[in-house]
């Protein structure tokens, strides 16, 4: 959240130079000359311009073109001739506020005579209806408006449509998790471990504890280590070779598959504590070997977007570069930061593969990183489903259930790392 | 604004003193940034020396291939396919999701999206997998089986459909999903960090909103973007757990997206054949990993490449 | 002010939750039970301490089972066990990275030596799980299905592709079946499993199976699917499908009746328990092995002949005498009747006949000694 960042929205709206508004307020009909004094845009027959909102907006399509394509191309014909004398219009005709609605109803409707009459699914049904919308509107927008608008339209159009499609499958994933692994959830789920469990029963207690030691660790690794090297690739060495070779390196280091990962701190401890070692701190490294490109490519991104002004405004009063980092870097940036430190660590915490390697798999707790097996909830889960024991549905319903706890763990950091994000985020004088 | 001067300034020999925090604070992210180096060497390290082994391995060991190249072909084929289709579908959707939320969505709306796409990223890859295996992959079971009856004459849909739903498209969709919260996600801030007078600029002089995001937005954003993307190609190049459980994984080059015969990919081979690995085996595997490595670092040098080259001349 | 407020905020917040990490219990069965990374205090059992095993997956149900009924009779105990597969196990404990392991193949002559060398003697090898393979399968409207090994290594190597091929209806004269393709579903990872069940088709079919015994599937037909389970759920989610996992796993799932002899046999442990009884002893695997050639091709009456066997490493010695004293203590364990019957009811394993308990007795009888 940067301080010079401002929200369109929250500023008030005096006078009809606001830009573009969200489709359903665009305002209907042409606005004449006298619709306030002072218009600051002269805008051309021929451009969209801004359009209108406040008074505007409310009245209906008075001398608005009707919805009915050839009328409007003749309603905006007629505004254009006029444009020239008398009443001189500023403003292309629009579409009535409701065009994307109506499009919409439209498109649905085709969609389901389509789908009644030569029996489709749902999905087909929806994909059929957004098609129809996706092409309707900006056609009708061509022929009311101009090939522009018709544009954005479409492009607007294609936005939601990819967020409505993104949201099908995270959906359809939550719910899967959330309806299979709510009922494995209860008080012994959570508070015991699977030490002498066989068959019902039994809980994630150690996988628990197992997930946040080890998690935590590697962050205690990474987030240092990536976000030193992020202000080293920004504020230092930017531009300069060594700074490009580490940024490709840290590119190169996002492709490390996440199993080579867990091979590699297996044989590097292997080194030091001999063969077969198994121990949580090994995990942590792992983990940090997948985290660290993560946390340095998200901070540094954010750290390149603080303006250059900032610094240079902070070194002009005299302040070293350090603290000008620490102070104002990033401060500024801590937003982004956070977001992307909670990225990193929501993508290790799910991490199974090289936890199976590494860390092992153990029914009881384990509190000490340095020593012995770890059971972690991304293994327990695996576990759990590939070898449920007899009968299977317990064990499932646990790694169900496991899963379900891993992303409420995430959920709940990610919570609070946003809030210490704006705790200690400037003061943006909003 | 937490300017400098609300804290404590540093004591009189102001010259001296910062120097030498300026020296030991530079000092300490050159060490992070040198950590970064040992640790990818390291890994180099640990690769090659385990990997090269492999190059004199066994028809034994190499599933009945004479040479190591003809083992990890049709895996490295299947890899680059699979990452391929995913960032097909991701990278759209992502900057469409992302642009919703930085510029479309009603803040509240955004912020809720928002967070809820950050903890997909935490979903564990087990359950990805689990997931693509009996949700996504019978639910898509129709629509292959269409693909491949009215569009079978192309290589890609030519079939038969798989009875399961476990191919290469649902392996693809499984790891674009995955990719997606990645890209979003920093999309998303990168986005939101345009500069609002860029934005403002652009809207005044009545570009429509598609084309300030395109003057203003984009332009500023592209290296952002890629990095995402970057980051997203990581994570469906290695995936592993994901893969293993959705693919019905053979050691084939097939264009087929459909069917039940698919290519398998490097990182989901080694998943599935590490643990009965024994002695070359392991190695075997391990060069795979080293393969794999060497074609992200290509990846990933040529998309620096390009954007270096597309930036040239564009000031920030 | 504020500034300073929040700077001392920061390390404030991380040593609380560092805090309320280190400060957190042991979990609510364990309590008074033990610590366990095991110190382990007195309760009655002069065992304590951790031991660690690795290896096939195929056990970790029965293993399962016979940690909680060790580790329940000696709270001192912790065993850990990583069904990291056989191959990995077997790595391990030749590199002496655990105490014991679990195998579904054989040790070959390279692996035995280096394993007699960490040992110092010949390994003890002990067949501690023996479970039937169930042919699954999900067709529409047939509940029953009968095959012989030729119709099943026809269908495996993608000769039979429909389901009302001759050779099938030949066996099912009255079932109803479809005329649709068959999706034969097999393991993508190398497995045990794999193993066993192609060692049947060859000796029963050697001349339509041509691909002999192997750990990875050899042939690029029909669809593959991770571990046991996976199969499993490929085969449950599929149409028209067919493959072969653990009998204990198979659930609702149809489960093949295959032709021994005359007869027409589905799994069970009993009948698996029986293959074992009438097979020959592998032969080079040392003098500490109870190792078995399964005799697949067998005609004996109600012998079910798709078993996996899989079997337990351990060592005659151990540089530590506790770890000895454990491994001798789990294993002891393990093959009593306790031990076998809560095997039998986790993981459907069919339990060890007389004659083999008191054989592995002797052998387990050696180590530590």
């Amino acid at each position: 959240m940067s301080p010079i960042r401002i929200r369109t929205k929250e500023r008030p709206v005096s006078t009809d130079d606001r830009p573009q508004d969200p489709p359903a307020n665009s305002a209907s009909g042409r606005a004449t000359v006298g619709t306030g004094p002072g218009q600051p845009v002269a805008a051309g027959p021929d451009t969209t311009g801004p359009d209108t909102t406040g008074p505007d907006a409310t009245e209906p399509a008075a001398v608005a073109p009707a919805p009915d394509g050839p009328g409007g191309s003749g309603g905006r014909r007629a505004a254009r001739g006029s444009a020239v004398r008398g009443e001189v219009s500023l403003r292309a005709p629009k579409l009535p506020r409701w065009a994307p609605l109506l499009t919409a109803l439209v498109a649905t409707a085709a969609g389901a005579l389509l789908a009644l009459t030569l029996g489709w699914g749902l999905i087909a049904f929806a994909v059929v209806s957004a098609a129809v919308y996706a092409v309707a509107l900006p056609a009708w927008a061509l022929v009311v408006e101009n090939r522009r608008s018709a544009v954005d339209r479409l492009i607007t159009t294609l936005v939601w449509s990819a967020f409505a499609i993104a949201l099908v499958p995270l959906v359809s994933l939550t719910w899967t998790v959330v309806s299979k692994g709510a009922p494995a959830f209860s008080a012994e789920f959570f508070s015991y471990s699977m030490r002498n469990v066989v068959g019902e029963g039994g809980g994630i207690y150690h996988a628990i504890v197992g997930t946040l030691l080890i998690t935590g660790m590697a962050a205690v690794l990474s987030i240092p280590i990536g976000l030193m090297t992020a202000i080293y690739l920004v504020e230092y060495g930017a531009g300069r070779r060594p700074a490009r070779v580490i940024n490709f390196l840290v590119d190169v280091m996002t492709g490390i598959p996440s199993i080579v990962a867990g091979l590699f701190a297996f044989a590097l401890f292997s080194i030091f504590f001999g063969p077969g070692v198994r121990m949580g701190f090994g995990g942590s490294v792992a983990l940090s070997v997948l985290m660290i490109p993560v946390v340095v490519r998200s901070c540094e991104e954010m750290l390149k977007l603080v303006p250059n002004e900032l610094r240079e405004a902070s070194y002009a009063l005299g302040v070293p570069q350090w603290r000008t980092i620490v102070k104002v870097v990033l401060p500024t940036a801590m937003a982004g930061i956070v977001t992307g430190v909670m990225l990193a660590i929501a993508r290790v915490a799910g991490e199974t593969a090289p936890l199976l390697v590494i860390a092992g798999s153990t029914d009881s707790v384990n509190m000490n990183l340095f020593a012995e097996r770890m059971m972690t909830l991304p293994v327990f889960a695996y576990y759990s489903y590939m070898q449920p024991g007899v009968p299977p549905q317990f064990g499932v319903e646990r790694a169900w259930g496991a899963a379900l706890a891993l992303i409420l763990i995430v959920m709940s950091l990610n919570l609070l790392g946003r809030l210490l994000g704006r705790l200690f985020a400037p003061k943006t004088g909003r | 604004m937490s300017a400098p001067t609300t804290s404590p300034p540093a004591p009189p020999p102001a010259r001296a003193k910062r120097r030498i925090g300026d020296v030991l604070f530079r000092g300490s992210t050159q060490v992070a940034a040198g950590i970064i180096l040992v640790a990818l060497a390291g890994v180099a390290i640990f690769l090659t020396a385990e990997g090269i082994p492999a190059l004199r391995a066994d028809a034994a060991h190499l599933a009945g291939e004479s040479t190591f190249l003809a083992y990890a072909w049709p895996l490295l084929f299947g890899t680059l396919l699979a990452a391929f289709i995913a960032l097909l579908i991701a990278t759209p959707l992502a900057i469409g999701v992302a642009l919703a939320i930085s510029h479309y969505a009603p803040r509240r709306l955004a912020n809720l999206v928002g967070y809820v796409i950050d903890l997909l990223a935490a979903v564990p890859s087990v359950v990805y997998g689990l997931w693509g295996a009996n949700v996504l992959g019978p639910a898509m079971v129709p629509v292959y089986r269409w693909l491949s009856e009215h569009l079978g004459f192309l290589p890609l849909f030519a079939g038969p459909a798989s009875g399961g739903g476990r191919t290469m498209l649902t392996a693809g969709l499984v790891l674009a999903i995955m990719a997606l919260p990645i890209i979003t996600a920093i999309c998303r801030e990168i986005f939101s960090q345009t500069p609002r007078l860029h934005e403002e600029a652009a809207l005044a002089l009545g570009a429509t909103r598609w084309e300030m995001i395109r003057m203003a937005v984009f332009p500023y954003s592209r290296s952002g973007i890629v990095s995402a993307v970057m980051l997203g190609l990581g994570r469906a190049l290695g995936e592993t757990m994901a893969v293993a459980l959705v693919l019905s994984a053979f050691r084939i080059v097939s264009w087929d997206l459909v069917s039940g015969t698919a290519p398998s990919t490097i990182a989901a081979n080694i998943a599935l054949s590490f643990p009965e690995a024994t002695g070359v085996g392991v190695n075997v595997l391990i060069a795979t990993g080293l393969v794999l490595f060497v074609i992200t670092f290509a990846v990933n040098f040529s998309a620096r490449m390009i954007v270096a080259r597309s930036e040239k001349g564009l000031v920030r | 002010m504020k500034t300073t407020l929040r700077r001392a905020a920061k390390p404030g917040l991380a040593v609380l939750a560092l805090s309320v990490a280190l400060t957190a219990c042991s979990a609510a069965n364990e309590e008074g039970d033990t610590n366990a990374t095991g110190s382990g205090d007195d309760t009655g059992s002069s065992l304590s301490g951790t031991l660690n095993g690795a290896g096939a997956s195929s056990q970790e149900a029965a293993m399962g089972a016979w940690r909680a009924g060790f580790q329940s009779a000696n709270s001192g105990v912790t065993v850990n066990y990583d069904p990291v597969g056989s191959g990995g196990g077997r790595e391990q404990f030749i590199s002496g990275g655990v105490q014991f392991a679990g195998t579904d193949s054989l040790l070959d002559a390279e692996e035995l030596s280096a394993a007699a060398e960490q040992c110092g003697a010949d390994p003890i090898i002990i067949p501690s799980y023996v479970s039937p393979i169930a042919i699954i399968y999900n067709i529409d409207g047939v509940d029953d299905l009968k095959l012989d090994g030729a119709t099943l290594a026809g269908i495996f190597a993608g000769e039979i592709t429909k389901w009302n091929d001759p050779a099938i209806v030949a066996t099912n004269p009255d079932a109803d079946l479809p005329d649709a393709d068959i999706t034969a579903v097999h393991r993508a990872d190398d497995s045990g499993t794999t193993d066993n069940f192609t060692a049947y088709l060859d000796a029963v079919a050697p001349d339509v199976w041509t691909h002999g015994e192997v750990g990875e599937w050899p042939i690029t037909h029909g669809e593959a699917a991770p571990q046991t389970s996976g199969v499993v759920s490929a085969v449950t989610n599929g149409q028209n499908t067919i493959g072969y996992a653990d009998a204990s796993q198979a659930g609702d799932l149809g489960q093949v009746e295959v032709q021994v002899g005359e007869d027409f046999v589905g799994p069970s442990a009993e009948a698996a328990a029986k293959v074992l009884e009438v097979s020959p002893k592998a032969e080079g695997q040392g003098e500490n092995a109870m190792a078995y050639e399964l005799a697949r091709d067998t005609a004996e009456s109600g012998a079910y002949p798709i078993v996996l066997t899989s079997y337990l490493l351990a060592c005659e010695s151990y540089a530590d005498a506790n770890q000895a004293e454990l491994v001798k203590g789990f294993l002891t364990y393990l093959i009593s009747d306790e031990g076998q019957q809560a095997a039998a009811d986790a993981a459907g394993s069919a339990p060890l006949s007389d004659a083999l308990v008191e054989e592995a007795e002797g052998l387990i009888a050696k180590i530590g000694s």
